[in-house]
């Protein structure tokens, strides 16, 4: 899923304070199960902006709503009634969701009410960690299943560098060194001769390095 | 000869190699290169040029590279990942050539969280096994990484790489010294040896691997001048080990000028050391912010003159 947090209160309420009637949309999807975008966020959210621009003298009328989707049109169209009357939108969805927002009501402005930050999933009640960087041209298959593109800050691929003490990542000693992780994994496995193997530079073009990226699925194609 | 470094050399002549560190320094003052290179002239057998060592912006290894060798002394040139992709690091690579360069030692780089810029991006485009697979390929085969042929005047390093026997997970630390020699690494220097039984229980490794026969082995030693050092290094420097009673050794010595004489007797007695385990080639001396004392060691542990190849 993609986590994102949301935007201090602070810069929240700057990017919206030529505004008098905004809608605030959430997300029902991955925010919603990170807690930063969902009905209930959406909900936190409006009270605490009305309470802080009544405090200003200057109030606010805020539309609710949560689409199941943002990051889809079907989803996002359904707004279109609503968004007339508004000035602004403030989308607590990820990145992806303000953008689709922006390309489907060209005439309203969507401005993010949330940082988004990585793929990843809880390893506990309310902690998410990263876990895939979107390459592009997986690497699972012989590291056991833990990614060093996402999970080593130098982004390594043939061991962990000088930096790994105990465990842990030398840039954070809360993170894990994944080089340590896929080492034990792989030892468990049976596996070690896949850190033999000198792994050749990997070829970008398939991540961010190529500009914007586009993928389809011919089947499914009208 | 795959370099003709007088570095290559030494070793190729069996003799006990010695390198030393030379720090550019953050600002543009050539003079403090020069003088930095005075210590080092006639002392050693190369002179590593960090390459914004921790991450801290410095005049680039490659420039202080070329005034070492103005000086008469030859640079072992570091190039770390960090902060240049591979088309950056070959055209370095094909400049620093050029200018005489003929060592050239291939790093990670240290994280920029620990330098002065840690907002910034890195690059990692290739890691250090994969620069050292590069800087032969551009050697040997005469083809950039893209395959692309360089033309003549291809670029003759020789090329050492680094490994900490000291990080964790210890063992993978010999098979990724493997993978470092099946890249291409000539010659190897360590991370700083404090505990010298567990570097010569990594050593024992090498050697059972026959490691220490396809490439050279320079343990690296830091000369320390206080017990403040050798703690931060402890406490504050991931994958260090240092023994506790280097420590006490150290913290037992009242005075400033004994403390330095401590300190010289712990690195000459670790020169002794290394130079008996089996499988070391050299020593490289990194003496973090006290580069006046590389000649002094060297002169005291019977290191002078360098042999002349």
């Amino acid at each position: 899923m993609i986590v994102a947090d949301r935007k201090p209160i602070e810069e929240i309420l700057n990017s919206i304070k030529d505004y008098e009637r905004i809608m605030l949309a959430g997300c029902g999807g991955c925010v919603t199960i990170c807690f930063s975008g969902g009905a209930k966020a959406v909900e936190l959210l409006a009270s605490q902006i009305k309470m802080a621009r009544k405090k200003e003298g200057r109030p606010i009328e805020i539309i609710e709503c949560t689409p199941e989707r943002q990051c889809e049109y079907e989803f996002i169209d359904e707004l279109a009634e609503d968004l007339e009357s508004v000035d602004a939108v403030l989308s607590i969805a990820c990145g992806v969701g303000v953008q689709a927002m922006n390309e489907r009501h060209p005439d309203t402005i969507t401005l993010p009410g949330l940082n988004t930050k990585f793929m990843g999933y809880p390893i506990e009640h309310a902690v998410w960690d990263e876990r895939c960087a979107g390459c592009g041209d997986c690497v699972l298959e012989w590291t056991g299943g833990l990614c060093p593109i996402a999970r080593c800050a130098k982004k390594l691929l043939n061991g962990p560098c000088g930096g790994s003490a105990d465990g842990k990542c030398e840039v954070d000693k809360d993170t894990d060194c994944v080089w340590q992780l896929i080492y034990d994994r792989l030892k468990k496995l049976g596996k070690l001769d896949n850190l033999k193997v000198v792994r050749e530079p990997k070829d970008w073009r398939t991540s961010t390095n190529a500009g914007q990226r586009r993928t389809k699925f011919e089947e499914a194609m009208l | 000869m795959k370099s003709g470094s007088k570095l290559e050399k030494v070793f190729a002549a069996g003799e006990f190699a010695v390198t030393a560190e030379l720090g550019p320094p953050q600002n543009a003052n050539a003079e403090a290169v020069k003088k930095k290179a005075q210590y080092c002239l006639g002392n050693v057998d190369g002179a590593n040029v960090t390459d914004n060592q921790t991450a801290i912006v410095r005049m680039s290894s490659i420039a202080a590279a070329a005034i070492a060798i103005s000086c008469g002394v030859e640079p072992v040139v570091q190039m770390v990942c960090r902060d240049r992709n591979r088309i950056a690091m070959q055209s370095d690579i094909l400049g620093a050539a050029a200018l005489g360069v003929k060592n050239l030692l291939c790093l990670s780089g240290d994280h920029q969280k620990f330098g002065n810029h840690p907002e910034s991006a890195n690059v990692f485009d290739l890691d250090s096994v994969q620069l050292i697979a590069m800087v032969k390929k551009m050697r040997d085969e005469e083809q950039f990484l893209s395959g692309d042929p360089i033309k003549e005047y291809e670029p003759r390093l020789f090329i050492g790489a680094v490994e900490n026997p000291f990080a964790d997970p210890f063992e993978f630390r010999v098979p990724r010294l493997a993978k470092k020699i099946a890249a291409g690494a000539d010659f190897i220097q360590t991370q700083c040896v404090f505990d010298v039984e567990k570097f010569a229980r990594w050593m024992k490794l090498v050697v059972d691997e026959g490691l220490h026969e396809k490439v050279y082995i320079m343990a690296g030693l830091t000369p320390v001048r206080s017990h403040r050092a050798l703690r931060y290094m402890k406490t504050e420097v991931a994958g260090m080990s240092i023994p506790d009673e280097l420590i006490k050794r150290m913290e037992g010595v009242e005075d400033k000028e004994a403390r330095e004489e401590e300190g010289i007797k712990i690195c000459l007695e670790m020169i002794e050391q290394v130079r008996n385990i089996e499988g070391v080639a050299g020593i490289h001396l990194m003496p973090i912010g006290w580069e006046s004392i590389t000649p002094v060691i060297c002169e005291r542990a019977g290191l002078l003159p360098r042999p002349k190849v």
